[in-house]
């Protein structure tokens, strides 16, 4: 088991015949990903990589049965590739997209609410279920299976923690990057509790950093729902108030967002927070 | 991208909100003509993107033209929380009743616009929703559908209002929602929305932040971006596209990723050392991004040690290598003691590259920041009379 994706994932990737698209479809297809369809308007009939191009993603879905959707559309373009990829009956869609205007997002997300899609991202790393399947732009050699599950708001930081879970010997279940936009179609919240839910995953790790309050109601949903044991890392302690971080959601604003004050929030509710990236591995193989 | 209070209140009045007469001055003999112009007394404020401008002294009231000059001469140059003042904006004096408050802001947890109100405004929206939560009144607004004239009366009715008062305040709430909307700004706000001795509602103070991300499509709106405010290591970021916040310490970062950027300085700290900024290179940056923000760490007279750290996946460790090795050769003052941590994506050539050159290495994120704190404070030493 697993969550979001796994083996049976059939992935179409909107932006297929764009630079990104057509690098990550191949280095998804060599992880053992499963694509099935590209979509670029206007090129449908082409091929990339072995991978058919339609023009819409309802064609790909009809003639492919795909059911999961990555995109690397440009981001004047991407919210309606969202929309496009839900209106066609994807059932889970990962947006890469970093950049996105947050009304295109919100408008998105809205749009989202009336149909069964779940959105991860923007502005994410994608979803590996390790040993199944890359949707993302992860390096997949760093990841192996195992028992502890990975949700994050970080792409690189994420890597980082992955190689120190792998080289202690500790695979993983699944790692989703949610993103660092301050609009994502996932939060913290909904990935625990899949993970919560995932007979595979046996430990969780949750790395967040500035910005926002979604550490703080995972906390809550932690300490009422969660019965696995989480380790937590926050980025940005000596982050300055008010100054964007690089990630567009990573700002801490009137006073409220502070990386202390996530941390105290975790806390709080008994779970443990690792200094450092190496010592999320350390925390969490005391408790395995 | 935030807007000044004279820019925000020439796009309030471009879709019909109140805002008082007025006009821009850059010398105190341009403030005075605006304030002859003007006649009566006027109100001078300083153009800086913070707030805390009245307690600073920034804000002046001024009777006649001739005070008015003497107010742009004490305010035009002045600095406040370390902004130095390039503008003043005159205005006719309002004669208060009432201050309240209304903004538009993201919803990061709900993913939608809210709408704030408050009956008392003129002060910080988030020291009233402290100490006061009961005064304030929000509306989540439908992105796809906007906000209905309904919900804007009802906004009205909450706050107290009655008679003559409902109707502007609607057509105000109607007029903000458009200024949000159809200029992608991420918060939009009137503070105080006032009610004048008249019985009239205005817009005494107006704020704007624009979506960066949104720029694309508004290019006049791009235009109004206050260059004078922006140091020369920002704009160089800007233009190679480099996410950039200088902080006060001494050990220079360069990282690829916003969430390691931020571990990697929360390391540093962690033993002892102190970054000398945020820098985040972003995802595949080929050698002349890297260059370039090297260029930016070595125009920091700040800095006395280097600390690189890149994970590479679609950032390729040789690129960087590449980068630094350009930047280094060009640079024209002597680069400080340099840590270099490659790890990913061609490690390897990206060590050889780096062999020759005068660089420390290290395998781990840890021993990285360590060896950066032990040298920069080896270096403070060293320096100490």
């Amino acid at each position: 088991m697993s969550i979001l994706v796994n083996r049976e994932t059939r992935l179409v990737v909107q932006g297929i015949t764009g630079n990104e698209g057509s690098f990550h479809t191949r280095l998804m297809l060599d992880y053992g990903t499963q694509v099935v369809a590209g979509v670029t308007p206007g090129k449908g009939g082409e091929w990339v990589h072995g991978v058919p191009v339609f023009d819409t993603v309802r064609e790909a879905v009809q003639t492919t049965g795909a059911n999961t959707s990555i995109i690397y559309v440009p981001a004047p373009f991407a919210a309606d590739a969202i929309m496009e990829a839900a209106d066609a009956g994807i059932e889970l869609i990962v947006c890469i997209t970093e950049g996105i205007p947050v009304l295109d997002m919100m408008r998105a997300c809205q749009f989202l609410e009336d149909t069964d899609a779940r959105l991860i991202g923007p502005n994410c790393p994608g979803v590996i279920t390790p040993g199944q399947a890359k949707v993302g732009i992860m390096p997949g050699h760093i990841h192996t299976p195992g028992p502890v599950g990975i949700v994050s708001r970080s792409g690189t930081l994420t890597y980082e923690v992955v190689k120190a879970l792998t080289d202690r010997g500790l695979g993983q279940s699944t790692a989703v990057g949610i993103g660092g936009d301050p609009i994502i179609g996932t939060s913290f919240v909904d990935v625990l509790r899949m993970f919560e839910n995932d007979p595979a995953t046996q430990s969780i790790v949750l790395i967040g950093e500035i910005g926002g309050t979604d550490e703080e109601q995972a906390a809550r949903f932690i300490a009422s729902e969660v019965s696995k044991p989480v380790t937590a890392f926050i980025a940005g302690r000596t982050a300055p108030p008010g100054q964007r971080m690089g990630h567009a959601g990573a700002i801490i604003e009137g006073g409220e967002g502070t990386a202390q004050e996530k941390i105290a929030a975790l806390e709080a509710v008994g779970i443990r927070v690792a200094r450092h990236p190496a010592e999320v591995a350390d925390l969490v193989a005391e408790r395995l | 991208m935030k807007l000044h209070e004279y820019q925000s209140k020439r796009i309030f009045a471009r879709y019909g909100l109140p805002v008082p007469q007025g006009n821009v001055a850059t010398t105190p003999a341009e403030a005075r003509q605006v304030a002859h112009l003007l006649g009566g007394p006027v109100v001078v404020k300083a153009q800086v993107l913070t707030g805390g401008r009245g307690k600073a002294g920034g804000i002046k009231l001024a009777k006649d033209a001739e005070e008015t000059e003497e107010a742009a001469r004490q305010i035009i140059g002045m600095f406040i929380k370390g902004l130095k003042v390039y503008k003043v904006l005159i205005e006719q004096a309002t004669d208060i009743a009432q201050e309240m408050y209304m903004g538009i802001v993201v919803d990061r947890t709900h993913r939608k616009p809210i709408m704030i109100v408050s009956a008392q405004g003129g002060i910080e929206i988030e020291e009233l929703a402290k100490n006061r939560p009961e005064m304030i009144f929000r509306l989540p607004i439908d992105p796809l559908r906007g906000l209905m004239d309904y919900q804007a009366r009802n906004l009205a009715f909450e706050l107290g209002l009655h008679g003559g008062l409902i109707r502007p305040f609607t057509a105000i709430a109607r007029g903000l929602w458009r200024v949000f909307v159809e200029n992608d700004a991420t918060l939009a706000e009137i503070n105080p929305l006032a009610i004048t001795s008249e019985g009239q509602l205005i817009a005494l103070d107006g704020k704007i932040t624009l979506d960066d991300n949104a720029l694309f499509r508004h290019l006049e709106l791009n235009e109004m971006r206050d260059l004078q405010g922006e140091t020369e290591a920002q704009r160089q970021a800007r233009q190679a596209d480099l996410s950039y916040v200088k902080l006060d310490g001494d050990i220079g970062c360069m990282v690829n990723g916003a969430g390691l950027a931020m571990a990697t300085m929360d390391l540093v700290d962690l033993y002892g050392g102190r970054p000398a900024n945020f820098l985040d290179i972003g995802g595949g940056a080929r050698a002349n991004k890297v260059a370039a923000a090297l260029h930016i760490i070595l125009a920091d007279s700040d800095v006395k040690v280097i600390l690189i750290n890149i994970f590479g996946g679609i950032t390729r460790c040789d690129e960087v290598a590449r980068g630094l090795l350009a930047a280094m050769e060009e640079a024209s003052t002597p680069v400080p003691p340099m840590v270099v941590r490659l790890v990913g994506a061609n490690e390897e050539q990206g060590r050889q590259l780096l062999a020759a050159a005068n660089v420390i290495n290290a395998t781990s994120l840890i021993e990285a920041a360590q060896k950066a704190v032990e040298l920069a404070s080896g270096q403070s030493q060293m320096q100490r009379p």
